[in-house]
């Protein structure tokens, strides 16, 4: 069974179909990539899974349960954790209470305190900041700051909503990297991307999504070698 | 010099009630961006309720408000705190909540509908909590009209009857139209007057002398006053202080000489009472206002601590910046906002049992006098920089003193143009108010 089902789902905003009958699946320990233009809906999939936009129709199952419209403060703590577009950094706050609201539903302060210290070992950078104020940080940092804080969610999903947006190219390699170290720690991911490229060489699968539907799906290496997916999204 | 800082000491005292209440504007607007113009009439909901559970629970306990044990006060208080908690809970629950994503404007025409609903609701006169005991008439028994015959109360023996007629209201609910006056339930005394003798009196020989036990010297542009207990007739202590203001002219008066006190008393009443010759400071500082000042810093001080030390004040912060993030980080956001109002509600009726202790006429609930109360602490806030707590602190300091020196040094007509002045001055040189400031968010 996958930890992450969504089935036929419909989404709108006011008059706008944003999602037309959207299908896809997660399986446990895997990175899939949504892949796809602008307006594609793939930042829509992931509100719809996390609960900030209610599918009109359709269901979201996690971890075998019915979670349609839950809200996402429910979620956090079932270990399905939303990084959205734009990073969603608390600038009015600390680095180190940005980290804090990461673990903002757990109570267990030394498995807390184990979090923080592996989630630094991934990002060295964010435990030297850690009194800044996070809108001072660059935004490759503010975007490290925002993966450390949804591991101290201790995810079974975590989804990332363009992780590598606006950055470096040298800071999106360390970043995916980093996406993928965090999978082979165990951790489902559900990669939302407009670098193509990239997203299709550290997943496993992924799905092509074009105006609110699934277009093409299937193994990531495959769909990279694809005549289609190389035309629209790889730009050769 | 005197008049300055007792004009600093009162701003000081108002400057606390104006911070407490500015600090509710403030916190409602960090988290939900709006002004929640009813949190004025929650202040006055807290002073009011101060008011009916003071003479609630003097009146149960048989004792009259002014020596009523310190822990009243406290009783008091937690009533005050209480019901304006719940009726901020609801405010925000039925009349904010629904309009959550609607325009800004119509949750602000919705804030002036609660504020007006209060208002008006706190002037009706229904059922009286608390009334006088009641009193005992006589009249003829034919003259009974048939409830006071049913009545277990009335006593008939043959042509008389003995009628009990209900005391007439102290308090009633809610709080009814006509002003009332605050029984002052914290302790006073002139903390910095200085002892310049004791003794015991010797009576005096005619109304409004004492004599006292040894000789004194009254010196020159000096103001004494005389603390004695009363005694009752059989020459025991009753209990019941009393200051008498001493209106002899300065000099050495020898033992057994009288000296001229105000208001007069009868010399008997005082005879072989322990006495305190005290001089009065140039400018007395007040417990009472210690107390106001340090209850309400006390206050600030928890407040500041839960907003930045606490988890829940992490998360009041994050809401302020992102809602949405602020969900997507596990925080129930309905809850943490129903919170934040009901922090404010509390802090305003905190206010609103403080500020009586110093001013104890209660106007109705839909006083002006409420309303610029409440425009002034609003202003603090905005002066101070709105959504900023420290902010709020400073600004209901500085509109106080403005105010305050204002009225003393320049007109007292002119005290709320001042307050206005000076927010029209801050917003033309610094918007986001003193401490206010943008955090731009970085993309
Ligand atoms: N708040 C909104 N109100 C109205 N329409 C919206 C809203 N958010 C998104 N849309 C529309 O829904 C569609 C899907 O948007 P979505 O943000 O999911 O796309 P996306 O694939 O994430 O695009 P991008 O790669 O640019 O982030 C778009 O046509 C967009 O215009
Ligand atoms: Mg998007």
């Amino acid at each position: 069974m996958a930890l992450l089902e969504v089935g036929s789902v419909n989404a709108f905003y006011g008059a706008v179909h944003a999602l037309k009958g959207v299908s896809l699946a997660v399986e446990k320990g895997e990175i899939l990539t949504l892949i796809g233009g602008n307006g594609a809906g793939k930042t829509t999939t992931l509100r719809a899974i996390s609960g900030m936009v209610r599918p009109r129709n359709g269901t979201v199952k996690f971890d075998g349960q019915d979670i349609t419209g839950t809200p996402p403060n429910e979620l956090v703590g079932r270990g399905l954790v939303h990084v959205p577009e734009g990073r969603g950094i608390f600038a009015n706050l600390t680095v180190a209470e940005n980290l804090e609201l990461g673990a903002y539903t757990r109570h267990d302060r030394a498995g807390i305190a184990a979090d923080l210290e592996r989630a630094f070992e991934l990002f060295p950078r964010v435990k030297e900041r850690q009194k800044q104020l996070a809108g001072t940080l660059s935004g490759g940092e503010q975007q490290m700051v925002a993966i450390a804080r949804a591991l101290l969610a201790r995810p079974k999903l975590l989804l990332l909503d363009e992780p590598s947006l606006g950055l470096a190219p040298q800071l999106v390699a360390t970043i995916f990297s980093i996406i993928r170290e965090i999978n082979r720690q165990g951790v489902t991911i559900l990669l939302v991307e407009q670098n193509a490229n990239m997203a299709l060489k550290v997943a496993h699968r992924a799905v092509v999504l074009e105006v609110g539907q699934v277009a093409m799906s299937g193994n990531a290496a495959d769909l990279a070698s694809s005549d289609a997916v190389k035309k629209a999204y790889l730009g050769h | 010099m005197s008049d300055f800082l007792q004009i600093l000491i009162a701003a000081v005292a108002v400057g606390s009630t104006y911070a407490l209440l500015a600090l509710g504007y403030t916190l409602v607007y960090g988290v939900l961006k709006f002004i929640n113009f009813a949190h004025s009439d929650v202040f006055v909901l807290g002073a009011w309720t101060s008011f009916t559970a003071s003479m609630f629970v003097t009146q149960r306990m048989n004792v009259d408000p002014a020596h009523a044990p310190w822990w009243v006060g406290l009783c008091v208080l937690l009533a005050a705190i209480s019901v304006a908690s719940t009726v901020a809970y609801c405010i925000e629950r039925f009349a904010y909540r629904p309009l959550r994503k609607s325009p800004r404007l119509n949750v602000l025409i919705t804030a002036i509908g609660v504020s007006l609903l209060l208002q008006n609701v706190g002037q009706l006169t229904g059922p009286a909590v608390v009334r006088e005991t009641p009193t005992t008439v006589t009249k003829a028994a034919a003259d009974l009209t048939p409830a006071e015959r049913a009545s277990e109360t009335t006593k008939i023996n043959g042509e008389q009857a003995q009628v009990q007629v209900q005391g007439k209201p102290l308090a009633t609910l809610p709080f009814g139209s006509s002003p009332r006056s605050m029984p002052v339930l914290l302790p006073d005394a002139v903390l910095n007057e200085t002892t310049a003798a004791t003794g015991v009196m010797d009576g005096g020989s005619r109304r409004g002398m004492v004599k006292l036990d040894k000789p004194v010297t009254l010196e020159e542009g000096r103001t004494y006053s005389l603390q004695t207990e009363r005694l009752d007739a059989s020459g025991k202590p009753t209990g019941e202080r009393e200051t008498l203001g001493v209106a002899s002219p300065a000099g050495t008066y020898e033992k057994g000489t009288d000296i001229r006190t105000q208001p007069a008393r009868n010399a008997k009443d005082v005879q072989g009472a322990a006495y305190t010759l005290t001089i009065a400071p140039e400018v007395p500082i007040r417990l009472l206002d210690v107390l106001i000042v340090v209850s309400a810093l006390v206050l600030m001080a928890g407040l500041e601590i839960l907003v930045y030390r606490t988890k829940l004040g992490t998360a009041m912060r994050a809401i302020s910046y992102n809602v949405e993030t602020a969900q997507l980080m596990g925080i129930n956001v309905n809850l943490v906002i129903s919170f934040t109002f009901v922090l404010g509600a509390a802090l305003a009726a905190a206010a609103g049992f403080l500020y009586p202790m110093k001013y104890p006429g209660l106007n109705q609930p839909a006083h002006q006098i409420w309303v610029l109360l409440g425009l002034k602490a609003f202003v603090a806030a905005v002066v101070g920089g709105i959504g900023n707590i420290r902010g709020a602190v400073l600004g209901g300091f500085l509109i106080a003193l403005v105010e305050m020196f204002g009225a003393f040094y320049i007109s007292t007509k002119l005290s709320d143009v001042f307050v206005f002045a000076i927010l029209i001055f801050v917003l033309l040189v610094r918007p986001s108010g003193i401490l206010g400031t943008t955090v731009r968010e970085k993309v």
